[in-house]
């Protein structure tokens, strides 16, 4: 026993030198700056890109030609000016558009970049055995072909308003060819090294790639600003969870920058005022929002005839499209409260579909934002829909207003649920919550009752926004054509199955409208009319949330392009 | 005892081919689907040509048989390849188990974080085990002593409290508030002299100790009522009647025969080191196999699931021949012959 104790002391004896290593453990190094993500990146090729990690793992790498600014704007990268009808870069009839490259602009292996390697990153993505994640960005295009060395031109099978999809925004960066030539269509899958360390012209360059781990770059010796960037080295580690991410940053200080920290407003502001760091907020076009079926989705009607959307309106909701029903439940809502309590600095509440960029934000629709339960008990009264058997819940031609609401699993959600749901209550509506698995809800079997498609409850709740600055994409999902149906596999934009044939016109006029300004006149006035005709209830405009050590300086927190867009300027204090 | 061996070895193979099967039969089962994590602004279509081009679409026989002969075959091969530098005809089309998620070999990868696993999750078993006997079989000799209801008492929390709160509770007292070990665990960190060697330890403490607890915790319980069962046998009276130091009869008798039970505790509890440990994994982000797998059961990149889970199938399978044999050395009771 007596050498037992003698160990058990020795143990103490190191456990306490350990400890006593303390003390100077997380001193920064000055040259390195630590992102953290706690999704990790699995790979750096955003054309096959898994999620938002691997596009902006790859944006310290991989640059376009034009990146959007913080406020949306969108600025020359890798070309020259921004091309349009104005300055020639764009045809008078909308079919193509022609980037000018900068001059003198060298991959990090010291090889100058050319319009060829434009050209290949347009063919990688295009060709159908690739598999590439951001196709849509090249929607329309018919062919990609070198001018000349510094000349790309882009013709599309049509005229195209916007045609700033391909390579604009850190979707669509330029790789370099000579790298990839190898690894074209069904081969893209077995090029390890290349999508491990894609050559690029960015600030940085790829020292060495940990698979869903950590990410170590170097600056890149070619990068064509003197001077930039600051910083001789850049970590990128995975893993972990937000709430933890944030405490590196803010509390710490063992980090420089953390992604995407969705976590208890009361937590994050905690930290916060630990004074180490800063939250950032970019608000994009997110906005969590309340879906309202059109049509009958009652559980006693078989598969051919529930929440299947008829043309000639015969299947109509029981009474959701009654004006006063969707107008009193909007109005008994607080939006302020649910993004206040709920989402903090990630959230503000907003009345529209659309909710930026600014030129596109409707102002038509804002006397929402006032909660007032009396007027919303007064509408319904005024209309004629009382209770009239007295068990507290109204009746409309008889029949009762009972909703089920459902969304997908999520604490923030779950709560939002419960405030509606309480609201409600107060103006005779009676609820009953739904909330599945993420997996399940946003997935697409075909045999699952429960998916945000199929929408077999009265009302649903999720976030959507449009994926770039431009929203005719994002205003196409009300088309008629995309009502989500049997026929097409209830694949469809068209959730709530709503049908106006005046929407379908203004989105036609769209296509063919090139100036901004009327553009944005045509996308506030469909917003207004799917607000105004309760087809969707907007509640909280999201943005995303970062954060940054006090100690570096230079961070401009980005929504519409990578956060890390301007990383080449972040300075160490 | 050699025949014994060998029996165990041949039946190991179609039990491994088995459950290979059965995995597999349950991944292709689930409604994991590789594009499920994409943002809603891709289109079912573009959805179709990933799943196609991953080969996510193809039939489950041809799958199957495919995974059987990148694994069998190409891996072996590839493997003999890397280590002696001779190259075989062929080695041009073979494809090896490919990631859907980082389109990379799945083998690398699991090479590449092992390490990490096993120095964090290895150590801490080492320690829990080393801590874990002597206290509980002096926990046993003094039976409701001070030292036996305090040791009772904390092995009863750290069993019960679980490692993500402990996890937390110590990144708040040492990263937080004292500042001494960082929260971070950097898997790129190499150790070449003191210096460095000083920075691995500090950063290792945290998760080590967590999950030293843990498995201290559990073992202890086990060993105390081992001992506390061999101590009043008719044997240990024997030992003490014949005059026998109290030394002699704990560490000679008692806990000897206490161990063999514990020995198969320890011994199956191995492959669970090189799964790692999950939630530590996550906490302090560790990054090794256990994160692996969470990630990739989350992306659907089946693939990779496939492979890590036979992995550990594998290991259980071994682990249990070699605690069955270890078995029959402690106890002379038991012969194989």
């Amino acid at each position: 026993m007596k050498t037992f104790r003698v160990k058990l002391i020795m143990l103490c004896a190191v456990l306490m030198m350990m400890s006593a290593l303390g003390g100077v453990a997380m001193a920064q190094s000055a040259d390195t700056v630590n992102i953290l993500f706690w999704q990790a990146a699995s790979h750096m090729n955003p054309y096959l890109g898994n999620g938002t990690k691997e596009f902006e793992a790859a944006a310290l790498v991989l640059e376009p030609l034009a990146r959007y600014d913080p406020d949306g704007v969108m600025v020359p990268w890798l070309a020259e000016e921004i091309p349009t009808v104005a300055n020639g870069g764009v045809s008078e009839d909308l079919t193509t558009i022609t980037w000018n490259l900068k001059e003198g602009i060298l991959w990090s292996d010291g090889t100058p970049l050319t319009s060829a390697d434009v050209v290949f990153s347009g063919e990688f993505c295009m060709n159908p055995d690739t598999g590439c994640t951001v196709l849509t960005e090249f929607d329309g295009v018919d062919t990609i072909e070198a001018v000349d060395d510094h000349t790309v031109k882009i013709t599309f099978t049509g005229p195209k308003p916007f045609p700033y999809g391909p390579f604009v925004g850190y979707l669509t960066p330029i790789i370099q060819a000579a790298q990839f030539a190898d690894c074209m269509g069904a081969a893209a899958l077995g090029c390890t090294d290349q999508n491990f360390g894609p050559i690029g012209t960015g600030a940085f360059m790829v020292e060495e790639f940990r698979a869903n781990d950590v990410i170590t770059y170097v600056a890149n010796p070619n990068y064509r600003v003197e001077g930039q960037p600051s910083f001789g080295r850049a970590v990128f580690k995975g893993g972990g969870d937000a709430e933890s991410a944030a405490r590196a940053v803010l509390e710490t200080s063992e980090a420089d920058y953390a992604w995407n920290l969705q976590i208890s407003p009361a937590v994050l502001n905690a930290m916060e005022a630990a004074g180490n760091g800063t939250v950032i907020v970019g608000f994009a076009t997110s906005v969590e929002r309340l879906m309202l079926n059109q049509t009958n989705p009652d559980p006693m009607l078989d598969e051919d005839t529930r929440s299947v959307w008829m043309e000639d309106g015969s299947n109509g909701h029981p009474f959701l499209q009654e004006d006063a029903v969707w107008m009193a439940m909007s109005k008994a809502i607080d939006r302020n409260i649910i993004a206040e309590q709920l989402y903090g600095a990630g959230g503000i509440a907003t009345c529209n579909v659309l909710p930026g960029p600014p030129i596109y934000a409707s102002t038509n629709n804002d006397d929402c934002l006032v909660q007032d339960i009396d007027a919303a008990n007064t509408m319904l009264d005024d209309a004629g829909i009382v209770d009239t058997d007295g068990d507290g819940v109204r009746e409309f031609n008889g029949v009762p207003l009972s909703v089920t609401y459902q969304t997908s699993t999520n604490a923030v959600r779950q709560s939002t649920q419960a405030l509606i749901k309480q609201w409600w209550g107060e103006i005779g509506i009676e609820t009953e919550l739904r909330n599945i698995d993420a997996a399940v809800f946003f997935g697409g079997d075909i045999a699952s009752p429960d998916t945000y498609s199929k929408f077999y409850t009265d009302i649903e709740m999720y976030t959507n926004g449009s994926s770039g600055t431009d929203p005719e994409t994002y205003m196409g999902n009300w088309r008629t054509t995309e009502i989500t149906h049997p026929d097409n596999s209830w694949n469809g934009s068209n959730v709530p199955r709503w049908y106006n044939e005046d929407y379908d016109a203004l989105l036609d006029d769209m296509s063919q409208t090139a100036v901004l300004e009327e553009r944005a006149a045509l996308a506030i006035q469909m917003n207004d009319m799917l607000v105004q005709n309760g087809v969707i209830i907007p509640l909280v405009y999201r943005g995303s949330v970062s954060a940054y050590n006090n100690s570096v300086s230079g961070v401009a927190m980005n929504a519409w392009d990578s956060e890390l867009w301007n990383i080449a300027e972040w300075t160490r204090n | 005892m050699g025949k014994y061996i060998i029996r165990r070895l041949l039946i190991a193979i179609p039990t491994l081919l088995v459950s290979s099967f059965i995995i597999f039969a349950i991944l292709e089962l689930s409604p994991a689907d590789p594009t499920g994590n994409l943002p809603l602004t891709i289109p079912p279509e573009t959805r179709q040509n990933i799943r196609a081009a991953l080969g996510a679409d193809d039939p489950f026989a041809v799958k199957y048989l495919k995974w059987l002969r990148q694994f069998f075959i190409a891996e072996p091969l590839n493997l003999f390849e890397t280590s002696t530098g001779i190259i075989l005809p062929g080695s041009e089309d073979r494809t090896r188990v490919i990631s859907w998620q980082t389109r990379g070999p799945v083998m690398d990868i699991v090479a590449e974080r092992l390490p990490q696993t096993l120095w964090v999750v290895g150590s801490a078993y080492i320690l829990g085990t080393l801590i874990a006997v002597p206290i509980a079989v002096f926990s046993a000799y003094r039976q409701y002593s001070l030292f036996d209801q305090v040791g009772t008492f904390t092995m009863m929390l750290g069993f019960s409290v679980p490692t993500f709160f402990t996890g937390l509770m110590f990144i708040i007292i040492f990263s937080v508030n004292l500042k001494w070990f960082p929260s971070i665990y950097d898997t790129t960190h190499v150790v070449t002299d003191i210096q460095s060697l000083q920075v691995q330890l500090r950063q290792m403490f945290m998760p080590v100790a967590v999950l030293t607890l843990f498995y201290t915790a559990g073992l202890s319980r086990y060993t105390r009522s081992s001992t506390l069962d061999n101590l009043q046998q008719d044997y240990i009276r024997t030992a003490r009647s014949k005059g026998l130091t109290e030394r002699t009869v704990v560490t000679r008798h008692a806990v000897r025969n206490s161990l063999i039970p514990v020995v198969t505790l320890i011994g199956l509890g191995i492959p669970s080191v090189f799964s790692g440990a999950l939630i530590t994994e996550q906490i302090f982000r560790i990054n090794g196999i256990g994160h692996y797998l969470i990630i990739a059961i989350q992306g659907g990149d089946l693939p990779t699931v496939q492979t890590v889970t036979f992995i550990f199938a594998v290991l259980v399978v071994l682990f249990s021949i070699i605690v069955d044999v270890l078995y029959g050395i402690l106890d002379p009771r038991i012969s194989y012959s």
